[in-house]
């Protein structure tokens, strides 16, 4: 779908910052998410975990549980589909174990009982024997020699035999000749970063609402990011057709890539299936941590080659990615992701993809992405210093832009990165002086970006209101981008389009609400079907009038006679065909369905500035400023709040957060005390300044916003405590002991 | 243990309910109630979702015992609206867009409600500090402390 060139000067609702069409449901308490939904008959269920890091199940014995008065019904994997294969399979095992349990927090069982209370009691009645086994949680400790393997039978064909057995999967890219490259450079720096798994830390853990009816049916109320897959993935692993199960999402509480896949729906659907009645399931948060996906940790190791003018000449890069007990871990998007904002002549990527006994990593705002940029941006940071370049013309100097072959194979269409890389440079952020311990970090950012398949409809009343249904869970504000988007086009004002999330009864499949693509692909679907609604509506008015319908345009709400009838009648409003739609021909509505692949890449540069506290390592975040290509910023307040958000979560990444493993193999911070997120009093404001270069792909030029902006964070903060202290950080998170003990032994080396 | 019967007074309404002595007050609220504005984040007290005031002190209500409410005056985020009105903390976050999934907003909003009451006047760091009890994941905060802002701004205007 063309980018619509008449639309971008006469735009009168795009780009307005009008309030979100849920927001007093949001403010009164009244909007339901997963868990605010109840059912008569209700029972509660919950779920026994192995307390082992890798364990093989002897026996469960459930009898005791079984007894309790309240208890109405006990699954185990028993219970469940068998033959299932590849992702589904890896699912299923993640959800419930079958003979071994494979990370601290593993689902053995599952129990529905008449109160919480009750299951939650039942569970600890359960008996289970284990033999525990050799386990493994560190990246670097699992591809070891002597490492315990999780599962050979996970590696992937194209991994060479002389790889560690716990390396499932290889991924290569690159161009030229990174040895020609390099004998190029005037300057190598080679480096080796690490970082820690951060979970997503959405504030509202997974819950759902199952009930599965003798006759075979289903209905399941769940907080998602796509109701289509959990309905299919469930189906599946409970072994019935799918549309005999309807899914409805909720109003979702955050989920950041790690809600577009299940955890205890299907549980609950098999425990409705054998008590016959409702079964509500609700994680706690130490549930979330240890049993639902984090994004991977990492081991990189970065070579740079360099002219003394800055001109790259060679990149070569190892990405390791940790993905607990499954073979998922996204090595490939670091290899793909890194250096992709760069136009570098010889490039040598590697991907691979580890696994330990950790739970199964779930996607995380540009998956792999962070991570490897740490390394990246880093890297390029030490070598503008070396040849004393100011970091953001040695960006700029090797900038990628339309028609730069990426390092990863496709060639740019047009991009913003450049648009980022100056505004950055002329905002006044980056010229405020720095006072002693402190730091400027520059990082920039790329994404690909995702279309994905998607089907919207709408439907016009006869008074003029229009209903609008999509099919992607609304996590930030999208519905409020619909209806802008409806209502340019429709020529109506925005309050008068409502925008509901259909269940998967009541819509077409649609992808998952990820790979920042609901205001690119459910927008340009937005779009679409309301322009096949205004083709109705002319041939409407050109009916009325006795004229040719390629003779009626369409104008800011109104038909209009056009070319030799001209004037001939009086426009007609959308009101008046509306309200004799039923009398003219039947209803109007309008539907388009599609697999859009037009979706734009993401770009941004960062600029933070941080200050250390030498005598106790604390690094504190001064100023921040986000500078994104949005494409054409649709709302852009709602824009800003993902510039805003993504910013933040990589600066909890970079100081604060991680999983902390003991010898034993069990995660030691369970709780938001010891996971620490960001907290209000720990950052400035951030700083957003919004670029907008058209994506040629879309008709009013939106690109996805939603992940870039958590890809240069981690580089950018690690760049300015690295310089605040002189000490390069090498290692996530940079929390006070760490950096501390950076000073200390640099302090020791200059005497 | 045995249920027990608890009377208590929540958003100005009389209220009786029986309860297990182990459930929380966020727990009654939700599931005996029926009032489910009051989110779970996390059940110990680190995230603020469950925030209520119980006599006019914050709370986190999963850290409070449901049969402690006997006798108590409890205010939850539906009670902060009066009617169709809404309260001009609830205007400001919609308007400043300081919302995105909204999951942490009762909480935002009743806990940054004691505060006004409290001082009109505060500053970005103290409407920062008061609110490091509630964790948002989506924002990065800077709209809601805005927004708390305006709204101080407003109510000072109101005088």
């Amino acid at each position: 779908m063309a980018f619509d060139t008449q639309t971008e000067k006469q735009f009168k609702y795009i780009g307005t910052r009008p309030k979100r069409q849920d927001g007093v449901d949001k403010v009164t308490g009244h909007a339901l998410y997963g868990a605010d939904t109840y059912k008569a008959g209700m029972l509660h269920g919950a779920i026994v975990r192995s307390p082992h890091a890798h364990a093989r199940i002897i026996k469960i014995d459930t009898s005791k549980a079984e007894a309790l008065d309240g208890v109405k019904a006990v699954v185990t994997r028993a219970d469940f589909a068998t033959g299932l294969t590849g992702e589904n399979w890896n699912i299923l095992e993640n959800i419930m174990a079958d003979k071994t349990a494979l990370y601290d927090g593993h689902a053995i069982a599952a129990i529905a009982a008449t109160s919480n209370l009750i299951a939650r009691d039942a569970v600890k009645l359960v008996e289970v024997e284990y033999e525990i086994l050799p386990h493994v949680t560190d990246i670097k400790e699992a591809i070891s020699e002597g490492a315990p393997i999780i599962r050979e039978s996970s590696i992937e064909a194209n991994v060479p035999p002389d790889h560690h057995k716990n390396i499932t999967r290889r991924f290569e890219c690159g161009k030229g000749d990174v040895d020609v490259g390099f004998a190029e450079a005037d300057l190598i720096v080679e480096r080796d970063f690490t970082t820690e798994a951060a979970h997503q830390g959405y504030i509202e853990p997974h819950a759902c609402l199952a009930h599965m009816t003798a006759d075979g049916k289903g209905e399941l109320w769940c907080t998602t990011q796509g109701h289509y897959n959990v309905q299919r993935i469930c189906a599946a692993l409970l072994g019935m057709e799918t549309s005999q199960l309807r899914v409805t999402a909720s109003e979702i509480g955050g989920g950041f890539g790690a809600k577009t896949t299940v955890f205890i729906d299907p549980v609950a659907l098999a425990l409705s299936r054998k008590a016959n009645r409702p079964v509500k399931m609700v994680m706690t948060r130490s549930e979330v941590l240890r049993a639902t996906g984090p994004a991977s940790s990492s081991w990189s190791t970065v070579k740079v080659g360099m002219k003394k003018d800055g001109t790259i000449t060679a990149a070569q890069a190892t990405y390791r990615l940790q993905g607990g007990a499954f073979p998922s871990a996204p090595s490939e998007s670091p290899a793909q992701v890194t250096f992709a904002p760069y136009d570098i002549e010889h490039a040598e990527m590697v991907g691979l993809s580890v696994m330990t006994n950790r739970p199964k990593q779930a996607a995380f705002r540009a998956p792999g992405a962070p991570m490897g940029v740490f390394a990246s941006e880093q890297v390029l940071d030490e070598m503008a210093q070396e040849l004393g370049i100011d970091p953001i013309e040695l960006r700029l100097k090797n900038a990628a832009k339309e028609g730069t072959r990426g390092v990863h194979g496709p060639t740019f269409k047009r991009i913003g990165l450049i648009e980022t890389l100056e505004a950055a440079k002329a905002h006044p952020h980056y010229s405020i002086p720095l006072k002693e311990n402190q730091g400027r970090g520059v990082a920039c950012g790329f994404w690909f970006n995702f279309g994905g398949s998607t089907s919207v409809s709408m439907a016009l009343s006869e008074d003029g209101s229009v209903a609008l249904s999509i099919g992607t869970p609304d996590i930030g504000g999208s519905r409020a981008s619909m209806a802008l988007m409806a209502a340019e086009v429709l020529g109506i004002p925005y309050e008068d389009i409502r925008v509901t999330v259909a269940d998967t009864a009541s819509l077409g499949y649609n992808d998952n609400t990820h790979g920042s693509r609901v205001t690119y692909a459910v927008g340009l679907a937005t779009i679409e079907a309301c322009r096949s609604a205004v083709k109705e509506m002319c041939k409407r008015a050109a009916l009325k009038w006795g004229i040719d319908e390629e003779a009626v345009s369409w104008e800011d709400g109104y038909a209009k006679p056009s070319g030799p009838n001209a004037g001939d009648f009086e426009p007609l409003p959308l009101k008046a065909i509306a309200s004799e739609m039923t009398k003219t021909g039947g209803p109007i509505n309008g539907h388009f369905e599609a697999s859009p692949n037009t979706a734009g890449p993401g770009f941004a540069t960062h600029l933070v500035d941080v200050e250390v506290d030498p005598e106790t390592g604390k690094t504190t975040v001064l100023r921040y400023t986000v500078v994104m290509d949005a494409g054409k910023a649709i709302h852009p307040d709602y824009v800003e709040g993902q510039m805003q958000g993504g910013a933040v979560q990589g600066i909890g990444w970079a100081l604060n957060e991680e999983y902390v493993y003991g010898k034993d193999g069990r995660l030691q911070n369970t709780v938001f005390l010891d996971y620490r997120v960001p907290v209000a009093s720990d950052l400035p404001m951030i700083d957003c300044v919004i670029i907008e270069v058209p994506n040629p792909g879309h008709p009013f030029g939106v690109r996805g916003v939603g992940e870039t902006s958590i890809v240069p964070p981690l580089g950018a903060v690690a760049n300015a405590v690295s310089n605040a202290t002189g000490v390069r950080q090498t290692d996530l998170p940079m929390s006070p002991p760490r950096v501390l003990k950076g000073i200390l032994e640099k302090q020791k080396a200059n005497g | 243990m045995s249920n027990q019967a608890v009377s208590t007074t929540v958003n100005g309404d009389p209220v009786q309910f029986v309860c297990d002595p182990r459930e929380t007050l966020l727990d009654v609220l939700r599931d005996r109630i029926g009032l489910t504005g009051s989110k779970e984040g996390c059940g110990t007290g680190d995230c603020g979702a469950c925030s209520v005031t119980v006599d006019g002190r914050l709370v986190c209500s999963c850290l409070v015992l449901g049969v402690e409410a006997e006798g108590k005056k409890i205010e939850t985020v539906e009670g902060i609206a009066e009617g169709p009105n809404l309260h001009v903390l609830q205007e400001k976050i919609i308007e400043h867009a300081a919302l995105q999934c909204g999951i942490c907003t009762p909480g935002i909003l009743v806990a940054a409600k004691n505060l006004l009451e409290k001082n009109t006047n505060p500053t970005e760091t103290e409407i920062r500090y008061w609110l490091a009890g509630n964790l948002c994941r989506c924002t990065g905060y800077d709209k809601i402390v805005r927004a708390v802002q305006a709204a101080a701004e407003d109510l000072r205007k109101a005088g």
